[in-house]
């Protein structure tokens, strides 16, 4: 009775031992660290969306019509650099800073367009194009509908 | 000076999705889906078009102006055709981004195959 008490406690002190030890192993995320990155370099691309926008009002753009080519081209580059495989070291440096610009929608195009390929061009790159930006583009238009009903009811 | 801000605006709106992503369960993919309707919605209470006059390519780069023009064009059509507009309406400013997207995606990932 005794000896199995003592065995169960012991086994208690082992248990409570080991949390101890895999909390201290656990992988603490560097937060600081990564929401100055996400800041610095969603900032620098917001700067370069800016450059390209200014650029497209020169070449004629009214303020209001120049976002279109500038998501475009944004869009463009960021696709041609997962593409070559340049993006993914990027993007696991930036975190968010790299994901959360328009950038990173077309990098969750391509990235799961090249995953899937092997399955072929219409259910592989088709089908599986938009796995990641799919729920993007369902939430963001529910939400443009339910806004648009209550703007209508309030009306 | 758009510049600055733009940086600013840009640069708050991803360090707000990193916070997400750290300090929450939610995956980057539920971050970008939060951060679309977040848009939205302030589009719909009128808090992002003057974010978007303020800072231009730093509240329009980011993600959120997705949900933005998304509800800008469900409004729009709200106002010239009324309730049966809105369905009609909500791609309207958005088709290029998406277009761009599904075109430039889908040949590069005929070009390209994956790394590693």
């Amino acid at each position: 009775m005794g000896k199995s008490a003592k065995a169960k406690s012991r086994q208690q002190m082992q248990y409570k031992d080991y949390q101890q030890l895999a909390k201290q192993k656990q992988l603490k995320i560097p937060v600081f660290r990564n929401v100055v990155v996400a800041f610095v370099i969603g900032g620098l691309i917001c700067v370069f969306g800016q450059l390209l926008m200014t650029l497209f009002m020169r070449l004629g753009f009214a303020q209001e019509q120049a976002g279109n080519p500038t998501v475009a081209a944004l869009i463009l580059i960021a696709a041609l650099l997962t593409g070559l495989g340049v993006w993914d070291v990027f993007g696991q440096f930036a975190g968010a800073g790299a994901g959360v610009p328009v950038t990173g929608f077309a990098n969750s195009i391509v990235s799961s367009a090249l995953e899937f390929k092997r399955e072929g061009l219409i259910l592989g790159i088709g089908g599986h194009m938009f796995s990641l930006a799919g729920p993007v583009i369902v939430y963001g238009a529910v939400t443009a509908f339910v806004v648009g009903l209550i703007h209508a009811v309030l009306r | 000076m758009i510049f600055l801000k733009a940086f600013l605006v840009g640069g708050i709106i991803c360090a707000i999705g990193q916070l997400l992503i750290d300090l929450t369960p939610l995956t980057p993919a539920h971050v970008l889906t939060v951060l679309v309707v977040c848009g939205g919605v302030l589009s719909g209470i009128g808090l992002y078009e003057p974010l978007v006059k303020w800072s231009g390519a730093g509240a329009s780069v980011p993600i959120t102006s997705f949900g933005h023009q998304l509800v800008q064009g469900s409004l729009r059509e709200l106002e010239t055709n009324g309730i049966v507009g809105v369905l009609g309406g909500i791609f309207d400013l958005t088709s290029s981004g998406i277009t761009a997207a599904i075109i430039f995606g889908f040949f590069t990932a005929l070009i390209f195959n994956p790394k590693g």
